[in-house]
């Protein structure tokens, strides 16, 4: 694609972030597996302390999009600019430490090892004790170990979750188990925070909470977050703006009223719309 | 105070239970109450524990499987014979430490050579390469033949002649491997030596680095998105474990007048996976209690020679299969649901009334 397309203006950005850089811009944004076009021409905007929704139907290609934001995969085309940089030379743990952190569809903790080093895996990067300090105990390892355990049992208590801090993590309930890879994902200290499903497998009532913790966690923390959901109350209750996926493109983009109203977004769900 | 974690209890009993064994054993030789063969069978046993525990990290703790692990130990053994061999000045224990040492950094570095290029791969790879290289290196050590005498080391790939000593000593004659060692090892440097391995391993374990190492067995992409660098922590595991395993080679080389480069085939490094499987992999303790009774078992069965060999194969698959069993699996759950269940009671109910023990 030509550089002299201009990229089209997003309007569903959050007024109050509009005078700063976006948190996450991408243009042009594409993937080709073999002669499969699962992402094409993927342009948003996200600001700085938006809460986003993707959705779409089965396959639309949601999760393709947070794997090429996390550098999973190599986009074909495109750029992903983070905080104002160009990505495109940074693999998916350099992608991390710049800012992006996410969690999956399918769970995948560290389901062997206890909560609490689920989280201080997360801190990985921000407790430093090298191999030798830890292997001497030196005082540097006591001290970084004890900063670690102080921000996991913070990062936990966002779900109230300090009282999991021993149980085995792949022993938790399915919910917890979602719970826990989002405080996972925040402790790597983000600007942007993907959901990929949390609702998934949650009763309506840990939904409800679910949707007051992701709100509490913008506000704390002052991140963006982007989340895949097919749970509808939960989009449109908490997204300011929402892009929906068909087929590997972007067929709609506004606020919730006004994707609910868009008929080609209700084409792409339920077909093509009975008379009266 | 805080109450003990249920890893550093498990640690503690660990230390405990080598240091008591350690006590009785060398109270037990003081006492003269030990056979010969058994006492011939003790720094074997050390060398072991240490390779079982060395082995532990790269399979139970990193999750590969490693097949070449005599191979490391081997380079570890003929750097240690060269070192405590040419070094004739020094007193015996310093010549073992300076042997146990650089025996060490040469596994290591070897380990670096086989790790770097190979540890990007995943899975079966790993276990390939690492067959290879113990085959690779015990075929080099059948073509090297080094000697020392006045003006330093000789090294040669053809035969002893060519080494061109003058007046000096051959240290490795190919084939017939290291010849004219002197006995420097003891039973103290196998327990210290297991002393150290066991600290390093499970200081590692219990660390930032640690996790990280966990987190790559676990879930290799979920590591990757918190931004753990997955090679390097790889590495970190697999050449300590390479370093220890030089270690145990060196102590184990020196406790023989001759030894070969044969010994430190393909079925040595099996021998060691079968005490870390047995144990059970990434459990410790468990490593050291198999490489103890498995090491010890051969030679209890002297009484019944012939049957011996077909013995310890029963033995084996008989563990095997107990502690596959899902029937006494399921009961050895339940048992110990029971038991955490009363530990959970009693010190709640000890906390409310009188105040937990500080």
């Amino acid at each position: 694609m030509s550089k002299m397309v201009p990229v089209p203006s997003n309007s569903i950005i959050p007024e109050r972030d509009l005078d700063k850089i976006p948190v996450l811009e991408t243009k042009h944004l594409g993937i080709d597996f073999g002669g499969l076009t699962a992402v094409e021409d993927f342009n948003l905007t996200i600001g700085r302390t938006e809460i986003a929704g993707l959705i779409g139907p089965n396959g639309a290609g949601k999760t393709t999009v947070f794997n090429l934001l996390t550098k999973v995969y190599q986009p074909t085309r495109g750029t992903i600019l983070l905080n104002g940089t160009d990505t495109a030379n940074l693999n998916a743990v350099q992608v991390n430490k710049a800012g992006i952190a996410r969690t999956f569809q399918n769970i995948r903790l560290f389901s062997n090892l206890t909560v609490e080093d689920n989280v201080k895996i997360g801190l990985h990067n921000s407790v430093n004790s090298g191999m030798f300090s830890s292997i001497l105990r030196l005082p540097r390892h006591w001290k970084s170990e004890r900063a670690a355990h102080e921000q996991a049992l913070d990062l936990l208590s966002i779900f109230d979750m300090q009282d999991l801090a021993d149980h085995e993590a792949g022993a938790l309930p399915y919910g917890a188990q979602r719970r826990l890879e989002i405080v996972r994902a925040l402790a790597t200290n983000p600007s942007l925070l993907l959901l990929d499903e949390p609702a998934a497998g949650m009763n309506p009532s840990e939904t409800a909470e679910l949707m007051e913790n992701i709100r509490k966690i913008r506000d704390t923390f002052q991140i963006a977050i982007m989340l895949i959901e097919h749970d509808m109350n939960l989009v449109m209750g908490i997204c300011e703006g929402i892009a929906v996926l068909n087929y590997g493109k972007i067929i709609a983009k506004g606020t919730p009223s006004e994707i609910q109203n868009n008929p080609q977004v209700i084409e792409a769900y339920l077909g093509k719309q009975k008379e009266g | 105070m805080k109450k003990i974690s249920k890893t550093t209890r498990s640690n503690l009993i660990t230390y405990a239970l080598v240091i008591v064994a350690f006590v009785v054993v060398q109270s037990l030789v003081a006492g003269g109450q030990v056979s010969s063969s058994l006492k011939g069978q003790l720094i074997p046993i050390c060398v072991y524990i240490c390779m079982a525990v060395s082995l532990n990290l790269t399979v139970g703790i990193l999750g590969e499987l490693s097949l070449g692990h005599a191979g490391f130990m081997s380079v570890g053994a003929f750097t240690g014979v060269i070192v405590a061999i040419s070094l004739q000045g020094l007193p015996g224990p310093v010549r073992l430490l300076l042997a146990i040492v650089i025996g060490g950094a040469t596994a290591a570095v070897a380990g670096v050579i086989v790790g770097v290029p190979v540890l990007r791969l995943q899975g079966d790879y790993l276990a390939i390469v690492t067959l290879a290289f113990g085959e690779i290196i015990k075929n080099l050590l059948n073509n090297i033949y080094v000697g020392v005498d006045s003006h330093g080391l000789h090294f040669s790939a053809t035969d002893t002649a060519s080494l061109g000593l003058d007046n000096g000593i051959v240290l490795i004659n190919g084939p017939m491997g290291a010849v004219g060692i002197e006995k420097l090892s003891t039973f103290v440097a196998g327990f210290l030596l297991i002393l150290f391995v066991l600290t390093v391993t499970l200081n590692l374990i219990r660390s930032r680095s640690g996790r990280a190492i966990m987190a790559v067995r676990d879930n290799r992409i979920a590591a990757e998105s918190v931004g753990i660098n997955i090679t390097k922590y790889k590495l970190m595991a697999f050449v300590t474990s390479a370093a220890m395993a030089g270690m145990s080679g060196a102590l184990y080389a020196l406790n023989y007048s001759s030894v070969l480069p044969k010994k430190f085939d393909f079925n040595t490094s099996i021998l060691v996976l079968v005490f870390v499987v047995l144990g059970g992999m990434g459990n410790i303790r468990g490593s050291i209690i198999a490489a103890t009774v498995l090491t010890i078992l051969p030679e209890a069965l002297r009484a019944v020679n012939d049957y011996r060999m077909l013995l310890y194969a029963i033995v084996l698959i008989l563990v095997m299969l107990v502690t596959n069993n899902p029937i006494l699996k399921n009961g050895w759950n339940l048992i110990k649901e029971k038991l955490a269940f009363w530990r959970r009671k009693t010190p709640e109910t000890a906390e409310k009334g009188v105040g937990a023990d500080e």
